[in-house]
């Protein structure tokens, strides 16, 4: 048997577009560049603000000084003798992660039920969440605050984080969106491997659908943790029950306003939710875009 | 190991008119390959998924032994099944996707492992255990399938179009494979495609499903050689049988224009036409015969199809017939077919059935 010669790699010689196409790329390039480069400085620029001022002291701040001189890191200490920032914290922390668990735990299971399983009535129920996600969450605030009165919930953490635990209608919308593209054939092959419809959510649905699980958790952290209306409607009277986006808002009212501190507050507070977006973002937005929704 | 019965099942969608599946009557013998085949839309893979528990059955009733299964869970009718996308997890390694029914099962760890890599020897997929699908080829991924389905050694194998997916060439050793398996393990299995080949090779029997009715179950040879009526004719055989209306008088069959004697038993009702059937290497080019103008020429080989238009009872009818491919005749060419009377099929024109002689 004779083999054919194989033939000897030369080295590629790259084919040089013509000078108009070079032109044109590098002129898009510019254009490009340019706007990614005036929108980011928009949006920078007031968080840089916020932190050049946390460096200034108080008779810098809100002048005509752009520049800290000198830096004062001491404002970032100050900041935690004036207020009780680390409780509020913990009111927020806790507020977020039960509310949040409270989104993933109950939304998950309606989801599935609301897209995999076959049921009388399924499209009304769904129907019906849609309604719920179109409602304008103030129609409903006034029979809720009766309500937690009546029980006497008024003034704790209470009232902002059971509702969550009762399932929330984008979520679970976003969920059996997502739930929708799994391929069927997934759950059936389960199904006759022995599972029943629990251990199929369980074992099956859960791990298919962790990005869009994550994209459910990091809206509802990031809602909680931004939260300012129902932490004020609930929590006002009571400052030992404040979150931190209470807490700002009244350490600005309170005191005589002291511009670096409330900067340097503000950007203790920012952090978290920064560091998680960072920290998070391949999560986040694989769970948008895999389910085509817009956050 | 079990036999399975449907006994008149039925499968009717929500908010359809016809049933998927209508009054099913079939039994598969314990061990058998059966091979449900048909077109698309023929209620083949909603026969298979009713017996996997996946489908409802609206009357009528499905058995697994001596046990009605009809309404019984999947996971309590003790079968396996291998899906046309496979339903690996992505995000479990092959030696967990195989052992995946026995962890449902609580079997035990080392004895799961034990199991696993035996399917995974047999397989030829040791070396890939620890991967995972999206790293495997098609033929791999297939293979792993199968891995999971027999890993439990089910009452019953089920089969829904698992080559689809491969290439042909692969195709054709997976269904060597898949024979030989079957053969060890003498499952009973359930076998659904639309590749009349896969069919016709890997069937002991095969099943012909039409518009959700069986038309016929038997040997394949036997529906090759003995369609029950025209749809199973026109079905089974590649190119299709060549099935022409044509008038009788005299107690024989004129097909464009070559008398074709009739038994008595055809004639005595008074027919005055019949479909005839005529496979395309009983149809052979000849000195005389029905004229024709040939289309095509497909050139397979060893032999050649010949694509004619002939005019039959002042309508263009399309005509194939087998020849040997270096006698093979050319596009445009002329020719005369002459089919050989003794091989030919009738078929009532009014029911379709075919007609003993």
């Amino acid at each position: 048997m004779s083999t054919a010669s194989v033939p000897v790699p030369t080295a590629l010689t790259r084919r040089k577009p013509p000078a108009s196409v070079r032109r044109r790329r590098f002129l898009m390039a510019v254009a490009n560049h340019s706007m990614l480069i005036v929108a980011a400085v928009v949006f920078l620029a007031p968080f840089g603000f916020i932190a050049l001022t946390a460096l200034m002291t108080n008779g810098q701040a809100l002048s005509s000084h752009l520049w800290p001189n000198p830096f004062r890191w001491q404002n970032f200490v100050d900041v935690f003798h004036q207020a009780p920032i680390f409780r509020w914290a913990l009111n927020t922390m806790i507020y977020a992660c039960l509310a949040t668990l409270g989104v993933v735990v109950s939304s998950i299971p309606v989801a599935y039920a609301l897209s995999r399983i076959r049921w009388r009535g399924r499209n009304l129920a769904f129907g019906l969440v849609l309604i719920a996600l179109m409602l304008p969450p103030v129609v409903s605030v006034v029979p809720l605050y009766v309500m937690w009165a009546k029980l006497g919930l008024v003034g704790g953490l209470g009232p902002l984080i059971i509702p969550n635990w009762f399932g929330d209608a984008f979520s679970i919308f976003l969920l059996r969106q997502f739930f929708m593209t799994i391929p069927e054939e997934y759950l059936d092959a389960a199904r006759v491997d022995g599972c029943g419809e629990l251990r199929i959510l369980a074992t099956v649905v859960l791990r298919l659908a962790k990005p869009a699980i994550a994209a459910v958790a990091l809206f509802s952290f990031l809602y909680t943790f931004n939260d300012f209306f129902l932490p004020l409607l609930y929590t006002r009277e009571n400052p030992s029950r404040w979150v931190l986006q209470i807490g700002l808002s009244e350490f600005r009212s309170l005191h005589q306003v002291q511009w670096n501190l409330t900067m340097a507050a503000t950007l203790l507070v920012m952090a978290p939710v920064i560091i998680v977006f960072f920290l998070a973002q391949k999560a986040f937005v694989e769970g948008v875009t895999l389910t085509g929704v817009k956050g | 190991m079990a036999e399975v019965r449907y006994v008149q099942a039925t499968r009717l969608y929500p908010g359809t008119d016809a049933p998927a599946v209508d009054a099913l009557d079939l039994d598969v013998h314990d061990g058998e390959f059966m091979v449900l085949v048909g077109p698309s839309g023929s209620g083949k893979t909603t026969a298979l998924r009713m017996l996997a528990g996946l489908e409802e059955v609206d009357s009528g009733a499905v058995y697994i032994g001596d046990r009605d299964v009809s309404d019984a869970p999947p996971k309590e009718r003790d079968v396996s099944m291998v899906f046309q996308n496979y339903a690996l997890y992505p995000y479990l390694t092959v030696a967990a996707n195989i052992g995946f029914p026995l962890r449902i099962a609580k079997v035990k760890k080392a004895e799961r492992d034990k199991r696993v890599k035996e399917v995974a020897t047999l397989l030829g997929l040791s070396e890939y255990l620890e991967r995972k699908p999206g790293q495997l080829s098609g033929g791999q991924r297939q293979r792993v399938a199968m891995g999971r389905a027999i890993v439990r050694v089910p009452s019953v194998f089920l089969m829904d179009e698992p080559l689809s997916n491969l290439d042909a060439k692969l195709r054709v050793q997976m269904r060597a494979d898949i024979a030989a398996l079957q053969a060890d393990f003498g499952i009973t299995t359930v076998y659904v495609t639309h590749d009349q080949a896969e069919a016709m090779t890997l069937g002991h029997r095969v099943a012909v499903l039409h518009e959700g009715h069986l038309q016929q179950c038997g040997p394949p040879r036997e529906l090759y050689e003995r369609p029950a009526n025209v749809f199973v004719a026109g079905f089974i055989g590649s190119p299709a049988m060549n099935l022409c209306t044509v008038p009788v008088s005299n107690g024989a069959a004129s097909f464009g224009g070559v008398d074709m004697p009739l038994p008595q038993s055809v004639v005595a009702n008074g027919r005055t036409s019949l479909v005839i059937g005529v496979r395309p290497e009983s149809l052979e080019v000849a000195e005389e015969g029905i004229p024709a103008k040939v289309d095509v020429v497909e050139d397979v080989g060893a032999d050649a199809f010949v694509f004619c238009s002939t005019e039959l009872g002042g309508e263009t009818t399309k005509l194939v017939a087998r020849s040997e491919a270096r006698k093979a005749p050319r596009q445009g060419d002329r020719v005369t077919l002459r089919p050989r009377a003794d091989e030919a099929l009738l078929f009532d024109p009014a029911s379709g059935e075919r007609l003993e002689l």
